[in-house]
């Protein structure tokens, strides 16, 4: 079980998790964190064989490990990754590593149960996305809401606990209903709680096809999460430490879209056409709307937040551009690579506004101002991610932006055109914070008070800088790993199961 | 009656029960109260050699003995072995908080035994008569373990109204049973369930008896609408008392029920499916509701173990051994978690102070992280998330309805378990998120502190492999239900 290298990404990680958590209180802390890290460091390490040794020339599931686990209820223990998948566990396990060391001397209170819960859940995050087992996607998706909300209800701000209660009463809405759906699956597909089972059941009638994608639409929209239902991760975020809030916005949003592709378009595919002017619509919401609440906001992390929420919104666009019972190929990539990037880049947004908060102790922009006298490093870096986050060309969130917009173009020049405006807003919203924030006079005795980056923090920096304008210049070493995944799911999604 | 082919191995565990309790009931006369822990080590003994005999005569099929009274199937055997685990762990987490409260007495171990006995029977008898006769040895002998606490008016309370309202519940039940004997002419089980079959018997007084005897059934579980007592007697008895009421009787409960409604009356299905189906979203829905009301963890509980009740139902309501094995395996774990939920809370409890309420909990991860996981483990395993065995369990009753099309009874039962959400998420904001008031040392015995702790992993080990007890509990059933 564990040659298998995604047994080995999903379990590297728990057991390095328990082990931290076995070292006890805060007088060990020292050991805890140095365990953790070279518990961070080993997942990441035995993550980068999926990326080095994916073959990108063989299309379906590949690493696949499939055993029985409950026999009497139908459920196997069935791991695979195809060029989709494997991108956001590498990911996951790089942000857990950064995560890690982010929340370094900052947390001093229960440092061990802090380290362990990232790692535990880095763990169950990477089952849900190499699971292949309907059951066993969701017992990972859903575990992974209980180290989560320990980490915003203990770590967290001010109102954590109502956050904390949000989030998880808000996430369980949507997967209960999921269940629901594949356990009717199940007696659909033959007694089997495989996916690709699902995926491959035929004639299944347009009501029952719309009646699943609702119960897919709650489970994943809400994790997305999309317009209307996004109102937890705002105070998800605001109340999250900073590593929880990094973690959160790079890869627990991306599971909501990752369920779009792998459970809702290729087994509902005429339902998924059928609704698709409405999610094209609430993904429109999301992105102009929302870029404008990003606009108003007075807290920086609330700002981010929003600005996440947008940018998800392009990423649900893209999935669900069709023509005819055609996906758009631009758009699909374009909407993966929107979501690797934002990953990066949310990750490095809130690790940036956890850097001056751990120095002033606010999350407020009018409480800023000047900051680049202060801490010019810094203020470099931030501008690069700022960037980024605009979609300024040649940084990572330009390219998905862009793909997204070229095939909306393709299908409806309205709908582009809409999309397009986000290019604006996200400029406006980031840079503006970015110009209160970092620069003008230093008006305060707080700021007058700021250090710049430590060696810790300049090292993160540099390696999150490196990733953002890596994939910017070179987005062909990720699309090259996912192109035959989406063709297949394309072509899958356009057969017609009616 | 022919005493050569008079039976008695089936009935070995129960007789040995009965004259290792009758030994205990006579040695303790003579112990005096400092050396009060050879009736507790013989006790525990007593149920160490139940279970060992219990298990050596394990045999795959139903053997019916005693004229047709007692059946040693598969499904007893498999929870009285679960009952004698339960009892014992029951016996160790009460130790101390008994002899805090002055009740570690000879009668508290004897009278454990006899409801012990009495389950023993509900859960192996193939007639009304014996179902009966166990029924009221395991009522009679709750009654007064609550009352043992003579000088606290709650308790007294509590062990009234579970008196008053068990015997109602009695009654309903065999004024049901008077007229399913009048409408087939038999109490023995497999009589009565072949004069249904033949079609011979009254219909109109076979559904009457009916309605009565689900009544007095819904009344022994407590399942809304007849619910009333269970909060009343959670919270009023000692919680020694409650953990003792809400672990092994559930059990024996549920093998009751099967018993009368699957065995007996199995042709009737499609007569009792109905009432559950009210029985199970009421019970869900009343009992997931009133405990987010509560401050009081004990009557928090309560309200919980009712909505508990309500999904076990569902496996009942598929009406077939699927669904039937899946309610087993419900109920074991549901006892299983409760146990671990229960302890926390006697451990937390010292002499002179009741760890009760929600605010006794506060900051428990401050003052002992050990503890708080343990609990987590426990409460989130009640709400049903995985990876822990209540999400499994669960999981294998909503299964088993959809499989017999009631999709809607299946999103009723989730939209249930999401609003039972919120209060177990409550109690671990209180323990996690809160700042720790009560800065007063945790004192637990090593024995207990080992046994809850290897009690709370075992609902994470659980949840992780299940496929060993559950494909016990279909076997169990499968074998139990093909004879009768």
């Amino acid at each position: 079980m564990f040659a298998n290298p995604l047994s080995l990404v999903i379990w590297t990680p728990i057991v390095a998790g328990l082990l931290v958590l076995a070292t006890g209180g805060d007088q060990r802390a020292p050991l805890a964190r140095w365990l953790a890290l070279a518990g961070g460091v080993l997942g990441f390490l035995v993550s980068l064989p999926l990326f080095t040794q994916f073959d990108n020339l063989h299309g379906g599931m590949q690493f696949v490990e499939n055993m029985p686990w409950i026999e009497s209820l139908g459920i196997n223990y069935h791991l695979g990754v195809d060029g989709i998948s494997m991108l956001f566990i590498v990911l996951n396990s790089f942000t857990t590593l950064m995560v890690i060391l982010a929340g370094w001397e900052v947390i001093q209170k229960r440092t061990a149960q802090y380290m362990a819960a990232f790692l535990i859940m880095s763990g169950l995050i990477n089952g849900a996305f190499a699971a292949l087992d309907a059951i066993l996607f969701y017992v990972f998706f859903e575990g992974m809401l209980i180290p989560m909300y320990l980490i915003i209800g203990v770590w967290g701000g001010p109102r954590r606990v109502y956050a904390s209660i949000k989030f998880f009463l808000y996430t369980l809405l949507g997967s209960l209903l999921m269940l629901v759906a594949f356990i009717y699956l199940y007696f659909q597909a033959g007694n089997s709680f495989d996916i690709q089972a699902f995926q491959a059941l035929k004639q299944i009638p347009m009501q029952v096809q719309i009646l699943l994608f609702i119960a897919f639409f709650l489970s994943f929209a809400v994790k997305v999460p999309m317009w209307p239902v996004h109102t937890w991760l705002p105070d998800a975020h605001v109340e999250a430490p900073t590593g929880g809030s990094m973690v959160l916005a790079a890869i627990t949003l991306k599971i909501g879209a990752y369920g779009f592709l792998r459970f809702a378009l290729p087994i509902v595919p005429d339902a998924s056409i059928e609704l698709a002017p409405i999610m094209i619509g609430l993904s429109l919401v999301a992105v102009v709307y929302i870029g404008l609440v990003a606009l108003v906001q007075t807290d920086m992390k609330k700002l981010v937040a929003y600005s996440s929420i947008s940018h998800m919104g392009f990423v649900t666009l893209g999935m669900f551009l069709f023509t005819g019972s055609q996906m758009n190929a631009w758009a699909v990539e374009g909407a993966l690579v929107q979501m690797v990037s934002h990953g990066f880049v949310s990750a490095a947004m809130f690790f940036c506004i956890g850097v001056m908060y751990d120095r002033v102790h606010s999350r407020n922009i009018a409480d800023y101002g000047g900051v680049a006298n202060k801490m010019p490093i810094f203020a470099a870096f931030m501008m690069l991610f700022g960037m980024a986050n605009s979609g300024l060309p040649a940084t990572s969130g330009f390219v998905g932006e862009f793909m997204v917009i070229m095939g909306a173009v393709q299908v409806n020049f309205l709908v582009a055109a809409l999309a397009a405006t986000t290019l604006i807003f996200g400029a406006a919203y980031t840079l503006w914070m970015y110009k209160r924030v970092i620069f003008g006079d230093v008006n305060n005795h707080h700021v007058e008070e700021m250090k710049d980056v430590n060696k810790r923090e300049f090292l993160i920096l540099v390696i999150l800088a490196v990733t953002v304008l890596g994939m910017g210049l070179y987005p062909q070493l990720f699309v090259e790993k996912m192109h035959l995944s989406v063709n297949e799911l394309i072509a899958h999604v356009a057969q017609s199961k009616l | 009656m022919n005493w050569a082919d008079l039976n008695l191995m089936p009935a070995l565990p129960e007789m040995f029960l009965l004259g290792a309790l009758s030994v205990i009931l006579i040695l303790d006369l003579f112990i005096p109260d400092a050396k009060r822990g050879i009736t507790y080590a013989l006790s525990l003994l007593t149920l160490l050699v139940c279970a060992v005999i219990q298990v050596s005569t394990f045999e795959p099929f139903a053997t019916i003995t005693l004229s047709g009274m007692f059946v040693d199937d598969p499904l007893s055997d498999i929870v009285k072995v679960a009952m004698y685990g339960v009892t014992a762990l029951v016996l160790v987490y009460t130790r101390q908080y008994v002899k805090d409260r002055g009740l570690f007495k000879g009668e508290y171990f004897t009278l454990t035994l006899f409801a012990l006995l009495g389950m023993n029977l509900m859960v192996s008898a193939s007639n009304f008569v014996s179902l009966y006769l166990g029924l009221e040895l395991l009522s009679l002998s709750l009654y007064s373990l609550i009352a043992l606490q003579r000088e606290s008016g709650r308790a007294i309370e509590a062990a009234m109204k579970y008196f008053v309202l068990g015997a109602l519940a009695s009654g309903l039940l065999l004024y049901g049973v008077s007229m399913v004997y009048g409408a087939t002419g038999s109490l023995e089980l497999a009589k009565v369930a072949q004069a249904i079959a033949s079609g011979s018997a009254n219909q109109t007084l076979l559904v009457f008896g009916l309605v009565f005897i689900v009544a007095g059934l819904a009344f022994k579980l407590g399942a809304v609408p007849f619910h009333m007592w269970v909060p009343d007697v959670y919270q009023g008895s000692s919680t020694a008392m409650t953990l003792m009421i809400g672990a092994a009787p559930k059990l024996a409960a549920f093998v009751f029920v099967i018993r009368i409604l699957v065995q007996g009356l199995g042709e009737m299905v499609a007569d009792w499916q109905g009432m559950l189906v009210i029985l199970a979203v009421l019970s869900m829905a009343i009992g997931n509701l009133t405990a987010i009301a509560q401050t009081n963890l004990k009557r928090m509980l309560a309200y919980s173990t009712i909505s508990h009740m309500g999904f076990l139902l569902l496996g009942l309501i598929a009406g077939n051994a699927e669904g039937y094995s899946a309610a087993l395996f419900y109920v074991i774990v549901y006892v299983l978690t409760s146990l671990a939920g229960f302890g926390i809370l006697l451990g937390l409890s010292r002499a002179g102070f009741e760890c009760e309420t929600l605010d006794d909990l506060k900051g428990l991860n401050g003052r002992n992280s050990w503890y708080a996981l343990l609990m987590l483990l426990a409460l989130f395993s009640m709400a049903g998330i995985p990876p822990l065995a209540g999400f499994y369990a669960k999981f294998a009753v909503i299964q088993s309805i959809v499989n017999i099309n009631l999709l809607w009874l299946a999103i009723v039962a989730v939209m249930m378990s999401l609003i039972g959400a919120f209060y177990y998420l409550r109690v671990v904001k209180v323990m996690y998120f809160d700042d720790v008031q009560d800065h007063s040392p945790i004192t637990i015995s090593g024995d207990m502190k080992l046994i809850l702790s290897l009690n709370a992993i075992a609902l994470l080990v659980l949840g992780m492999m299940p496929e060993r007890l559950i494909a016990m509990c279909v076997e169990a059933m499968q074998q139990s239900l093909v004879i009768l």
